[in-house]
């Protein structure tokens, strides 16, 4: 069954560890209810009460204490298809090159581009294709740190799927959860993808470099962020100038001291 | 589009409750759903017909129950259901409410034989 759309046959999802340095190289790998009353004949009423995401939220308990015992900050980033997770993490870890030890997950329905591009940082790099999945949840993540030497890590990034809607579901175990939005999107994302962005530890406006040109009414985004995520942390940057980027290195800075 | 995988859970869940109370059938299956939730319902109605084939639930009547946003304001103690997206306070016009009620994705009850 395709998770999509509900047609089609089921693919399954896909792990890879992607090594470091070439961009060739190709790596395979891989509630309790009970019956209480009868009522006519044989119809039992069953009582469940079971939250459809109480699994997930489970395994994403259990990947946090994971987490903390390593002394890992794992940091997920969400937004929509090419608003710029992967350039700005690919920044992050060049700017922060030496001072810190960073693993990322990248989740993608197919290919492994994003995780071959950020593969020529250094860093360790672990591919999750989804196949058909939508967004990322918590088992898969708990799958792919067994790739990762958890103990050689401070910080994990996790590059969710780009999508707004799914990925607002589910739990990761994730310290801090950061939405996306980039100036060429609009400046109405926030009111559009409500649930995401009401979830967001941080919202970082991208390609700031890119306003003028894409006629970004800067006020109208920064009021729409504010009345759907009032609590959030506002950056905004550039990870091609790289303006701004002192803003988001020191929120992660703040996330690694805590820990 | 998360509903398919919600469901196929939903189905998973549900047998395994309909097997501990001695059924073989499931003929009603009771989902409670949060408008907050991010959950769509004509696309959860469509991914059950779909994930049910083959399954106890299959052919069974599928009945989700919407649960209103419910929202709390702290500076005023005021409760409110939002007008729109944004959980403004009608009172004081704040945004900080905390919700209540209406983020559940919950399989609530089963009728089995």
């Amino acid at each position: 069954m395709c998770q999509t759309c509900g047609c089609g046959a089921v693919e399954g999802y896909a792990i890879d560890r992607i090594p470091a340095v070439s961009a060739s190289a190709d790596d395979e790998g891989a509630a309790p209810g009970t019956p209480t009353h009868t009522h006519d004949h044989d119809h039992r009423h069953v009582p469940v009460h079971v939250s459809l995401l109480d699994k997930n939220d489970r395994i994403a308990e259990s990947n946090r204490r994971r987490f903390e015992a390593k002394g890992v900050v794992v940091v997920s980033i969400a937004s929509s298809p090419g608003a710029g997770k992967t350039a700005l993490i690919e920044r992050t870890l060049h700017d922060m090159a030496g001072t810190f030890e960073a693993g990322v997950i990248v989740g993608d329905l197919a290919t492994d581009n994003d995780a071959r591009r950020l593969a020529r940082t250094q860093a360790p790099v672990v591919q999750i294709t989804t196949g058909t999945v939508c967004h990322l949840d918590a088992d898969m993540i708990a799958n792919a740190i067994k790739r990762f030497d958890l103990d050689a890590l401070d910080l994990l990034i996790v590059e969710n799927v780009g999508n707004l809607v799914c990925p607002a579901a589910y739990d990761l175990g994730e310290d801090a959860r950061v939405v996306l939005m980039s100036v060429t999107e609009g400046e109405d994302k926030p009111a559009k993808y409500p649930t995401m962005f009401q979830r967001a530890d941080a919202v970082v406006i991208t390609k700031t470099d890119m306003a003028e040109a894409a006629h970004f009414d800067r006020d109208a985004a920064l009021a729409y962020i504010r009345r759907v995520a009032p609590d959030a942390e506002l950056i905004e940057l550039s990870s091609l100038t790289g303006e701004g980027m002192e803003s988001w290195r020191h929120y992660l800075d703040q996330r690694l001291k805590a820990r | 589009m998360h509903e398919v995988s919600l469901m196929a859970t939903a189905v998973e869940v549900a047998e395994m409750h309909a097997r501990e109370a001695g059924g073989t059938r499931i003929r009603v299956m009771r989902v409670r759903i949060g408008a907050a939730s991010g959950v769509v319902r004509e696309a959860l109605e469509f991914a059950f017909d779909a994930v049910t084939v083959g399954t106890m639930a299959e052919g069974a009547v599928f009945d989700v129950q919407v649960v209103p946003t419910l929202c709390y304001c702290s500076d005023c103690s005021e409760e409110f259901t939002p007008a729109s997206v944004f959980r403004e306070c009608p009172t004081c016009g704040s945004f900080t409410a905390d919700v209540l009620q209406g983020m559940e994705i919950e399989l609530a009850s089963l009728e089995v034989t």
